[in-house]
């Protein structure tokens, strides 16, 4: 089918400001947008600029603003946007060259939330066990790959960069549920001030957004309901 | 400062959370109470009948006065929190920030002053 492919277009150091390019290509119906730009990049434009790694929706790597909407590029088919294709960076970060944005304010606030397993307990002889229900409480958020599609799909991060934003949300969420755990308090100090999960304004572009399908909103609600009970 | 680190320094602030708590709370009595006005004043009672004679018999029972002066505290600190947190999330600038914020506070509390002066002091003039 024939593709008509507008892509969202910014080098610093060459451009004023952003610009589109309009591409035509021929694709299958079957084929991923990822395929897409490649076509475009291999054969029709060599500037054009984006990131891919592992192109089967684990690495998190191509995330992008696909007709208005966070998708992984290696995702979603062809056939399911249709012949008119607009494709933007995420919102919300510097962008450093056309698709490719700067990740680092992202991490930062991952880091913030100390993403790792914290128990200063002596190790004990055979595992940390856990019951299946006690497993069941954070699997949802085990799923994460950081892809930054929900942060960047969410409006109160568009409008306030400092909002520590669901992903980092989604991540602390993993840790405060585990039972075995044993750093909720110095987490909640990150995710409950000012600019913690109380900015959420339960939008749902971040469970939209989400390419593991993680019920984003339904995590940064029990991590308040969590919050109101522990500290208040 | 990174992030973790300013977070340390206001370890402890639940301010935030209270804040929203607090809009369950207060959203979830404003939507008896408001609808409870809207139903009592304007659908109950004839519009033709909505006059002085009416307000000045309400407020001769402490009930009625009880329940504006809920409905007004609601009411205001319910939809300055809302704005506190709009401006929050669209004004970047500290400096306009402070500058918006100064407006609404003062504003609500001259506003709150008022209503609450007319509810607690409001004595009927004899026709």
């Amino acid at each position: 089918m024939q593709v008509q492919c507008k892509i969202r277009r910014y080098n610093p150091t060459q451009d004023k400001k952003p610009y589109f390019s309009v591409y035509e290509v021929r694709m299958e119906p079957t084929d991923r947008v990822l395929d897409l730009l490649n076509e475009i990049k291999w054969k029709l434009d060599g500037t054009l600029t984006y990131r891919r790694s592992c192109a089967h929706g684990v690495c998190g790597s191509d995330a992008m603003r696909i007709n208005g909407r966070n998708r992984l590029a290696c995702k979603v088919l062809v056939r399911d946007i249709g012949q008119k294709m607009t494709i933007e960076p995420m919102m919300g970060f510097a962008v450093l060259r056309d698709l490719v944005v700067d990740m680092e304010p992202f991490f930062e606030k991952y880091k913030a939330v100390k993403p790792y397993l914290v128990n200063d307990d002596p190790a004990p002889v055979t595992e940390r066990l856990q019951t299946p229900e006690e497993r069941a409480a954070y699997d949802d958020t085990t799923k994460c790959i950081l892809c930054a599609a929900c942060t960047t799909a969410c409006p109160p991060f568009w409008s306030n960069p400092d909002f520590v934003g669901p992903a980092a949300l989604v991540n602390a969420h993993r840790f405060i549920f585990d039972s075995r755990d044993k750093a909720g308090a110095e987490r909640a100090d990150v995710i409950s001030g000012r600019e913690g999960v109380w900015r959420c304004r339960t939008v749902f572009n971040c469970t939209d957004a989400c390419p593991r399908g993680i019920q984003v909103t339904n995590v940064m609600e029990e991590v308040k309901r969590k919050l109101l009970y522990d500290r208040a | 400062m990174s992030l973790a680190e300013r977070a340390v320094a206001r370890r402890g602030t639940n301010f935030e959370l209270w804040s929203w708590y607090y809009f369950r709370i207060s959203g979830v009595l404003l939507l008896f109470l408001a609808l409870g006005h809207v139903y009592i004043v304007h659908i109950l009672t004839p519009i033709e009948q909505v006059n002085y004679a009416f307000v000045a018999a309400r407020y001769a029972k402490p009930f009625w006065r009880t329940y504006d002066l809920l409905l007004l505290l609601l009411a205001m600190s319910h939809g300055v929190n809302g704005m506190r947190l709009v401006l929050h999330d669209y004004i970047r600038s500290r400096p306009w920030r402070v500058f918006a914020y100064s407006v609404l506070y003062s504003a609500a509390l001259i506003f709150t002053v008022l209503g609450a002066l007319v509810i607690v002091t409001f004595q009927p003039v004899p026709e």
